[in-house]
């Protein structure tokens, strides 16, 4: 029999410290990461860690949520020593006077608005960006903002779901009714079956606002080279390419002629695919009006009133059911608060209602949004992305149905999951990507199983009343997801043997700590048959590999790391080639191992063979020689053959350029239990354990993505019970600071246990899905679940604090929110 | 009017440094920009995240929190200085890496400098003294699990170094 002492005793989760390469080659080992050489001696080259004599940029942000601009006057501000120049919307020419492209345009989206780099006579939200400030160091720049007088109309702030939807003040004066897009999807006839269903149940499930909050801020470093009529610009961006062409377009300059570079990058999760921010054009636009290097690092009140947030939806929902808990259909419709602008389109609601159906078949489904403006900070997606939303939503009614039917909530799972042996399977939705939303591969009901083990699902039962004998309150959750991951259009790799034998990889999406140069090196050194320490990998760097898409939506693996196999694969026939001829043999007697091109058996140690640098040497014939290695190549080092030098069809260097471009998306899934505490005087929930199982198809590297699995989790803890965006009535944020947004530190986040289950992608070379976001996505419907469990009745708004929950017990009391029909516990 | 500066002496990571810094200029931006040791790192600027923590005279403190002319004549030692002689990872930093205790690598420095100090006073912690340890230090990528792994790998390597 299972007791609870205080503490709970928790299984030990698997060791997550690595060990070296496993004798099969770098592919699916915890290979310790490459970047942490740098990263963990503190050699890392953040924005920051650059252009310590550029000028530095500061901006006036606007004090009030809604406002008009009636004057600005700088006078005071002129007189500030190290001042180099004051701007305003009214300097900006060309382009940078239009507004912000709309990145991602939609059907639905039917009123998208987009701000100006600087406001044009209007700020929308508290902290736009009204004046920039140029300076010789960022203590000038900042003395110089205080000192520049705005007379400001204050005009009503639309804040909050409820009066964007009344529309009794409007954000946009042309948008009346505050709504940027509405959308409908529907699969059969959902009200109809829902209506006809023997029961049905209706839930108001609400999700407040959060925001990625990276531990490094955005910024952005630019250098125009006037004589050379060339820019840089390094940013702190999670997409180097799409940012270089919105800076062409946008300062009028030939794409050629840019370079965006994005140094080490201190986190992003989701807040840093948004481009170009109004500081990614205005700074580079100063470079080249001055004529002087100009820098903007964000502090950290900036980015809590400048940069995005997310998650703030608020869903109703109908679901009519059997008394098997089977799902006959399912009716959302929710409102999303999109902020004052829409630059990065509705991609957050679109991915809310389509993931939302997670791994499950309903019967009919028809999900509904309007997309609201409110005079806030923008809405763009942070990590999770619209799924954290669709999941708890999903979840919650699965919960709700089994405590009505009396059923085990993991039953009713179980009974309404897609099975192994419909994959792959169409659930009837087009998806974020303009693709039909089908699941590629997938074991859902193993998943459940494995989970329900790892948690002891059916040994809680005798927990819960050893904890209630002592006058404690525990509670235990489950949560299911699917995930779509690695959504296209496409990335692509390059691969080049160096006549050291050295491989380098480039590819055009960027890096923030997810251990890119570790597992495109491992994929590159096991196709090549190379060490890995040779392998070197650049991300993010346009003079390096100037297509590509970025880094968002769990695709990097998914992407780059098949196009980097498809790089080297073409090298490696390349090198077979070369090397064929110059040992004389058939390219099918020929492998590579350890950096050597052998004819036949590895076991025979005489047998003959030639490195793959002296291949690399071959493959680029020479007139000149720079080094000893060169003059093998040259012209007349060898006799020469019949054909040219560099054969038809060929093209002189090993190296190759590989793409990849998917059909539609891989979809991962997972399921996550996890047990709580809750006090029975404070209402503060303790997580007691914390269980993952998931799936994310073949795994590069064990230990990066256990790694990539716990830190989605911390986020998904913070998010559930700490950490939420709070505007006041008037526009204000009134908690812009890390004393007052709640991030967990290692206190608030319970150990993880962790499973896997291993159900290889059908539509990428590799097998792989993406794990970036699968910590995440269930927190808020796992935790909501566990809670609920322990309190005996239903939990329908995240994140939940210790006073909310208190307020929620004393409700309950008085009857106004109703018991939970299970006495409490599960049926079984 | 040029602001006035002042001439600060600080031994930073073992060798004497001298900057010319205002009165306000804070010991993060004198050490980053000043000094050009740019392993500190600044995540906040209100004390909270930890990620700027150096240690003066062999105590932690946060270097956004504090001007750089109230330290004149004090030693810091950095992320810099959390090194091996030849440049390559010292013992708490080697342990971040072996652990994965690091992802994005910007709030490492101040881990790796608040346990330094911890593991001199506490050689031989528990895992619920290490977690404890590292308890006012934000991580937005790891969720804590391997940092607190690395803080015990680190106590293992630097007793195997006293050895």
């Amino acid at each position: 029999m299972t007791t609870v002492d205080a503490p709970v005793v928790l299984p030990a989760p698997p060791d997550s410290s690595a060990a070296p390469a496993a004798a099969g080659g770098p592919f699916g080992a915890a290979v310790w990461r490459k970047e942490d050489q740098r990263l963990a001696a503190g050699k890392g080259r953040y924005l920051d860690d650059l252009g310590h004599h550029a000028l530095a940029a500061a901006f006036l942000r606007s004090p009030h949520a809604h406002a008009r601009i009636v004057d600005i006057d700088i006078t005071d501000a002129l007189g500030v020593d190290g001042l180099v120049a004051i701007y305003t919307y009214e300097d900006l020419d060309g382009r940078m006077a239009e507004p912000l492209p709309l990145l991602i345009p939609h059907p639905s989206l039917h009123a998208p608005r987009t701000g100006y780099p600087l406001a044009d006579g209007v700020v929308r939200h508290v902290g736009e960006a009204v004046a920039m400030v140029v300076a010789t160091d960022r203590y000038a720049a900042e003395d110089a903002v205080e000192r520049i007088r705005v007379t400001w109309e204050v005009l009503p702030a639309v804040v909050g779901l409820a009066a964007a939807r009344a529309a009794g003040a409007t954000v946009h004066e042309d948008v009346p009714d505050n709504v940027s897009a509405h959308m409908v999807q529907e699969v059969g006839a959902a009200p109809a079956a829902i209506d006809s269903a023997p029961f049905s149940l209706e839930l108001k499930l609400h999700v407040e606002r959060s925001a990625s909050t990276p531990l490094e801020g955005k910024g952005v470093y630019a250098r125009w080279d006037a004589d050379d009529r060339s820019l840089r610009v390094y940013s702190s961006t999670q997409t180097s390419t799409s940012l270089r062409f919105a800076l062409a377009a946008k300062l009028a300059i030939p794409v050629d002629r840019v370079e965006v570079v994005t140094p080490d990058v201190g986190g992003g999760f989701g807040v840093k695919i948004m481009h170009p921010w109004p500081e990614e054009v205005l700074v580079p636009w100063a470079a080249i009006r001055l004529g002087r290097e100009v820098k903007w690092v964000e502090d950290r009140r900036e980015h809590f009133v400048s940069s995005a947030h997310e998650r703030a939806q608020e869903h109703t929902v109908r679901v009519g059911f059997d008394a098997d808990g089977h799902i006959l259909g399912l009716d959302v419709r929710f409102l999303h608060d999109n902020g004052a602008y829409t630059p990065y389109g509705i991609i957050v609601p679109i991915i809310s209602s389509t993931q939302l159906l997670g791994p499950y078949k309903l019967g009919s489904y028809r999900v509904e949004f309007h997309s609201l403006y409110t005079n806030t900070v923008i809405v763009t997606p942070y990590r999770g992305a619209g799924r954290v939303h669709g999941c708890f939503v999903m979840e919650r009614v699965m919960d709700a149905v089994a405590d009505h039917c009396g059923l085990d909530r993991a039953e009713v799972r179980l009974r309404n999951m897609i099975r192994p042996e419909e994959m792959p399977y169409d659930q009837g939705l087009m998806f974020q990507d303009g693709r039909p939303l089908i699941y590629d591969t997938g074991d859902f009901p193993l998943s459940l199983s494995k989970a329900l083990d790892l948690v002891d699902w059916n040994g809680f039962a005798a927990i819960r009343d050893a904890a209630r004998a002592q006058g404690r309150r525990v509670g235990i959750g489950l949560a299911a997801y699917v995930e779509g991951t690695g959504v296209g259009p496409y990335e692509g790799a390059h691969v080049r043997v160096e006549t050291t034998g050295d491989v380098v990889v480039s590819t055009g999406l960027t890096t923030q700590g997810q251990g890119h140069e570790t597992v495109f090196a491992q994929i590159a050194a096991q196709e090549l048959g190379v060490p890995l320490d040779r392998v070197t990998v650049t991300t993010g760097d346009t003079r390096r590999f100037s297509y590509g898409v970025g880094t968002f939506a769990s695709r990097a693996a998914v992407m780059s790391g098949n196009a980097v196999a498809a790089a080297a694969r073409k090298v490696k026939a390349k090198a077979l080639g070369i090397a064929a001829e110059a040992l004389a043999a058939d390219v099918s007697e020929l492998s590579i191992r350890d950096g050597e091109v052998i004819v036949g058996s590895f076991a025979d140690e005489g047998g003959p063979r030639i490195a793959l640098a002296t291949v690399a040497v071959l493959a680029n014939p020479l007139r000149y020689a720079f080094d000893e290695e060169a003059k093998r190549a040259t012209q007349f080092a060898t006799p020469a053959g019949d054909g040219p030098p560099v054969p038809e069809g060929s093209e002189p260097g090993l190296e190759a350029t590989g793409w990849y471009s998917p059909i539609r998306s891989t979809f991962a899934n997972g399921v996550h239990a996890a047990v709580v505490e809750t006090d029975p005087e404070t209402a503060e929930v303790t997580v007691l354990r914390y269980c993952v199982v998931h799936d994310c198809g073949t795994v590069i590297n064990p230990m990066i993505v256990e790694g990539q699995v716990h830190g989605g989790v911390a986020q998904g803890v913070g998010g559930a019970l700490y950490e939420r965006i709070v505007y006041d009535e008037s526009g204000q944020l009134v908690n812009a600071s890390f004393m007052d947004f709640l991030m967990p530190y290692a206190s608030e986040v319970p150990r993880i246990e962790t499973d896997h289950v291993t159900s290889p992608s059908a539509l990428n070379p590799l097998g792989v899905k993406g794990v970036g976001e699968a910590g995440v996505i269930p927190g808020h419907a796992v935790l909501a679940s566990a809670v609920e469990d322990a309190e005996g009745f239903r939990i329908d708004r995240m994140p939940i604090s210790p006073s909310e929950l208190f307020e929620l017990r004393r409700r309950n009391a008085r009857g106004e929110v109703p018991s939970l029909r299970r006495v409490q516990g599960d049926a079984s | 009017m040029a602001e006035e500066t002042f001439e600060v002496n600080l031994t930073v990571n073992g060798i004497p440094r001298a900057a010319q810094v205002p009165a306000r200029r804070l010991l993060s931006d004198c050490l980053r920009h000043d000094l050009a040791q740019t392993g500190t790192h600044v995540g906040c600027e209100h004390g909270v995240c930890g990620a700027c923590t150096v240690l003066l005279d062999g105590t932690p403190v946060r270097s956004c929190l504090l001007f750089a002319v109230t330290v004149d004549g004090q030693a810091v030692t950095t992320m810099e200085g959390c090194q091996a002689p030849d440049g390559t990872l010292g013992p708490v930093q080697r342990a971040f890496m072996e652990c994965h205790g690091l992802q994005c690598g910007f709030c490492t420095p101040g881990f790796v400098t608040t346990v330094t100090a911890f593991l001199r006073a506490n050689p031989d912690p528990t895992e619920e003294q290490a977690r404890e340890a590292i308890g006012g230090n934000l991580c937005r990528c790891t969720g804590y699990q391997n940092i607190v792994a690395s803080v015990l790998r680190a106590a293992e390597l630097l007793r195997e170094r006293a050895e």
